[in-house]
């Protein structure tokens, strides 16, 4: 590939339209994302350090992120796990279906947050269907820290399939047969050749999924049950205290939360680039 | 019979040539692992889908139909429309002049502008809607500005239109980007240099080669702006048949313990949701089409 042919360097500016498309993109990026986005930034400004921590650093706000942090934690975790599998089962086998299933996995991207919520609580209530087998066993999932962890492993699945399935894909099936003719059973070829692999990937879409759980809003609210210190997520916070009027408390919470997705992001972007880079190896 | 056979001849690891299914799991295998992915799928992904029409339909089709009947009902189908309306036509024209942009162009700058795009994606919906109230809100900005001009742009159709923009902003771009970017521009340089001038070449021969990943977009757009929740709940300030969304109506719904009626406007959504993945299957498979010819 990196063979030193000199590439002819075309004209940098042949084609129309770079002043019209670089204006209106630019114009409407500022006024659309970045004005509203530095708002946040410069009323937290406005505040003191003290008003800042006290915001913050509130118990009732500590324990809404050691909620969202967990609970998001723990469903990406399922996540890989299952959505391994699945996508496992999507690229390599064929059974009947398979085309229905493949587009289902997208349900959670396509079906509004706030039906998910309100059909996740109606199965997981203690009369609903799934709830009502496991009220006997003595496990409670609608109201309780669990539902919460049930709402972000149903958002984030996709994020993880989709990020898989690709790699999947590009596998090439002779480093199998290779591990294969070494004399490596089946088991000894997935996790010492295939897994290693795909590793790269699992990490993107587990911080994929975790970044998009800890923001989640519409899905955690109805089966959460919403009790103080117990099943608040951070989101929710914010909520409450801009219907009490407490926009800079609002809004300092709002930056502790865009400063850690905006390193997630950028976590991300790295990762991605070490999976592409990894894979043309 | 003649996987079964394959896979005897494959039993020796040490046989000369590579075994031809050593790619392929053993039987058990496949069916252990089918049956963990359906299953895991139907607990997380089905039993909530039905959920939402078996709740709808539980006093019957009467009791269903009723909560269309409800004014406020049908006031929330409309400002969902209006929305989405507004939304995804603006977001897919700047989807189009962003990829143009970052696709054709060489400049300085450009991989943090493509992080920029991106980043609505990486704000939770609620602060989505926060920010436009620091900025348009009575405390905000031009909140006062907005009050001597009797305007409201919060608690009224204006915000809500504005958050809807916010959460759907990266859509269009980030699917035709990196199209337009595998592209290359080599067609339109071709047609420049024939003598068509912008607008032709964009409609010509750009406009056709991008429909499909275009269509995409426009369909995962206008299903996150039908559904958005998080962002305009924050700016809609919930006033029933005027700035109630689907969403936001179905909550208030539920909040009620109107449950019938809550899933019966969810089960709407919850149709929009299945027919975007219809659409999106297809245009995917049209997509592979086009590509293979």
């Amino acid at each position: 590939m990196s063979l030193a042919v000199p590439v002819p360097q075309s004209p940098r500016r042949v084609l129309p339209g770079f002043g019209l498309s670089l204006g209106f993109t630019l114009a409407y990026l500022g006024l659309i994302v970045l004005i509203p986005l530095a708002a946040a930034f410069l009323k937290t400004a406005g505040m003191s350090w003290d008003e800042f921590t006290a915001a913050v650093a509130a118990p009732r706000v500590l324990a809404s992120y050691r909620l969202s942090f967990f609970a998001s934690f723990a469903a990406g975790l399922v996540n890989i796990f299952f959505g391994l599998i699945v996508a496992w089962v999507l690229v390599r086998y064929a059974f009947p279906g398979r085309r229905i299933v493949d587009a289902l996995v997208d349900l959670p991207f396509a079906l509004p947050t706030a039906v998910a919520g309100i059909a996740l609580t109606a199965i997981y209530a203690k009369n609903g269907w799934v709830g009502q087998w496991l009220e006997p066993l003595g496990i409670k999932v609608a109201f309780t820290e669990i539902g919460v962890f049930v709402a972000l492993t149903f958002i984030g699945l996709p994020f993880v399939v989709r990020t898989l399935q690709p790699v999947l894909l590009e596998l090439e099936p002779e480093i199998e047969e290779a591990a294969a003719s070494l004399g490596a059973n089946r088991w000894e070829t997935i996790t010492r050749v295939i897994l290693p692999e795909l590793f790269p990937a699992m990490l993107t879409g587990f911080a994929l999924a975790f970044a998009r759980a800890l923001g989640e809003y519409g899905s955690v609210v109805f089966i959460s049950g919403n009790m103080p210190m117990r099943t608040e997520i951070t989101p929710l916070l914010i909520i409450t205290k801009l219907e009490q009027y407490d926009y800079r408390g609002a809004t300092a919470i709002a930056v502790v939360m865009l400063v850690t997705s905006f390193l997630l992001l950028l976590l991300i972007n790295l990762l991605q680039k070490w999976s592409r880079r990894y894979h043309r190896i | 019979m003649a996987a079964v056979f394959a896979r005897a001849l494959a039993t020796s690891p040490h046989a000369a040539g590579p075994a031809p299914r050593a790619t392929q799991d053993p039987a058990w295998v496949r069916w252990t692992l089918t049956a963990v992915a359906l299953l895991f799928l139907l607990f997380f992904l089905v039993l909530p889908l039905a959920a939402v029409f078996t709740e709808a339909l539980r006093r019957g089709l009467g009791a269903y139909f009723a909560a269309f009947r409800d004014p406020a009902a049908l006031a929330s189908i409309k400002l969902t429309l209006i929305a989405a309306g507004i939304a995804v036509p603006a977001n897919l024209v700047f989807g189009v002049a962003a990829a143009w942009l970052i696709a054709k162009f060489k400049f300085r700058g450009k991989s943090v502008l493509t992080t920029l795009i991106d980043l609505p994606f990486a704000v939770s919906p609620v602060i989505s809607g926060l920010i436009y109230v620091l900025v348009f809100g009575l405390q905000g900005w031009w909140g006062e500005w907005l009050l001597a001009h009797n305007l409201t742009v919060i608690f009224a159709v204006p915000g809500i239109v504005l958050a809807t923009m916010f959460v759907t902003f990266p859509f269009v771009a980030r699917e035709l980007i990196p199209l337009m970017q595998a592209q290359g521009a080599d067609e339109e340089y071709a047609a420049i240099t024939l003598g068509a001038n912008g607008w032709q070449t964009f409609w010509r021969v750009t406009l056709p080669n991008i429909k499909w990943g275009l269509l995409y977009g426009v369909i995962l757009c206008n299903a996150r702006a039908m559904g958005e929740f998080g962002a305009v709940s924050v700016v809609s300030g919930h006033i029933r048949g005027e700035t109630n969304t689907m969403p936001l109506h179905v909550e208030i719904l539920y909040n009620e313990y109107n449950f019938v009626a809550a899933f019966a406007v969810a089960s709407l959504l919850a149709l929009l949701a299945i027919v975007t993945l219809v659409l999106k299957a297809l245009v995917e498979w049209r997509h592979a089409q086009s590509r293979t010819l």
